[in-house]
């Protein structure tokens, strides 16, 4: 039986890894991002063979030609895509496609129409988290299950619908055959905005009670409209919704491992938290 | 739909499907950019290339004022207009900066401080 270990919710935005990486007070930083080394470890610690990532794609591999409102990754490989400056140099992403197939095999027929890529490059919204918590490595120490989330085009999926989804995916992973330990990652956020006069709207007043109730009352944050989130986390933090799908995987009764915020990494409210199981 | 009918927050242009179908051009030229080849063929002849994409005149205008904003308001979605910046060699958070009417400085020294407030 696969096993759910815990979850992460954690920031996707591009320069994070570096800034992280540069923050520590052994290189001279001045340790404004420990959390998120911690959760690193925390992770390293948990042993998963597998993560799913919620996350998504920002004209890299899906355009507007086509847009998926849920789609999984079921390959054996993902590329990291070239957004306009090259690949990524960090190696392909392995799959768990045995997983990936389980999972479609068992969430479509619950209802939620799930589009499924046999290929599929992945961008910064699924790497720079991975980057964050491993570092540059010459082999990623997991394999992935890609799931996008069209948070770009509206109408988005409701914020009560990506919970659904995350409890209809933690059911699946429950009743896999397989004996993987499987950590969920809920990427992207905090507060920010990308566009409009109102670029570089932070908003940390709902960002911290936001992950005050990511871990202790998931139920509240999926009152929110789409246009709610857009205007209380901004236009591009309203891709928030995907940490419910994380957080719907996990168990009702969970523990808070580690939490961290800061203002700013890029023009975003960075923010991270790491949930067990109990 | 009525511009009065959409529920933008203040500064915001909510990417609905009237933008969508709007800004498909603009958006599609700008999804195509991921590629060096393509970029090279934009750079080389600006108005070749959005003519193939099937730019309106003020969309191409837009494009070549490098205006942001207007782009936005013409349907552009800032994922992929930004890379037009990108292929220009333009940092990400410049656009951004220019997108809100500010230098890059200003923008910066504002997301230090903590970021534009809510209600501010």
């Amino acid at each position: 039986m696969a096993e759910i270990l815990g979850g992460i919710g954690i920031s996707h935005v591009p320069s994070l890894a570096r800034v992280v990486e540069q923050d520590r007070p052994e290189l001279g930083g001045e340790n404004h991002f420990a959390a998120f080394r911690d959760v690193a470890g925390w992770l390293a610690d948990k042993r998963p063979d597998v993560l799913v990532v919620i996350y998504n794609d920002h004209g890299s591999a899906l355009s507007l030609e086509v847009v998926p409102t849920f789609a999984v990754g079921v390959a054996a490989s993902y590329l990291p895509a070239d957004e306009g400056r090259g690949r990524r140099p960090v190696p392909a992403f392995p799959g768990a496609p045995e997983l990936s197939w389980h999972i479609v095999d068992k969430v479509i027929p619950e209802g939620f129409d799930l589009t499924v890529c046999q290929r599929l490059d992945v961008d910064h919204g699924l790497s720079e988290p991975l980057v964050t918590l491993f570092g540059e490595v010459d082999e990623w120490p997991v394999r992935i299950v890609p799931v996008a989330v069209n948070v770009v085009q509206q109408p988005t999926p409701s914020a009560q619908r990506c919970f659904d989804l995350g409890r209809a995916i933690g059911r699946a992973i429950a009743s896999s055959p397989g004996d993987e330990r499987v950590v969920v990652v809920g990427t992207g956020g905090m507060s920010h905005q990308l566009q409009g006069e109102r670029a570089g709207y932070i908003n940390s007043a709902f960002d911290n009670s936001f992950l005050d109730d990511i871990v202790d009352d998931p139920q509240a944050l999926t009152a929110y409209s789409n246009v709610e989130y857009i205007e209380l986390a901004g236009s591009e933090g309203a891709e928030l919704v995907m940490w419910l799908i994380m957080r719907g995987a996990l168990d009702g009764n969970v523990r808070e491992a580690h939490r961290g915020y800061r203002v700013p990494v890029s023009s975003t409210a960075a923010g991270i938290v790491a949930i067990e199981n109990q | 739909m009525k511009k009065e009918e959409r529920m933008d927050p203040p500064g915001t242009y909510v990417f609905d499907g009237v933008r969508s179908r709007r800004g498909f051009p603009l958006n599609d030229l700008g999804a195509s950019l991921n590629e060096t080849a393509n970029q090279n063929a934009f750079e080389s002849d600006p108005e070749a290339y959005m003519d193939r994409y099937g730019l309106d005149e003020d969309q191409k205008r837009a494009v070549r004022d490098r205006d942001w904003l207007r782009m936005v308001q013409l349907g552009g979605n800032v994922y992929f207009i930004v890379k037009i910046g990108v292929t220009d060699g333009m940092p990400v958070p410049h656009v951004i900066a220019e997108m809100a009417g500010m230098t890059p400085e200003q923008f910066a020294q504002m997301m230090r401080d903590g970021g534009r407030k809510p209600n501010g």
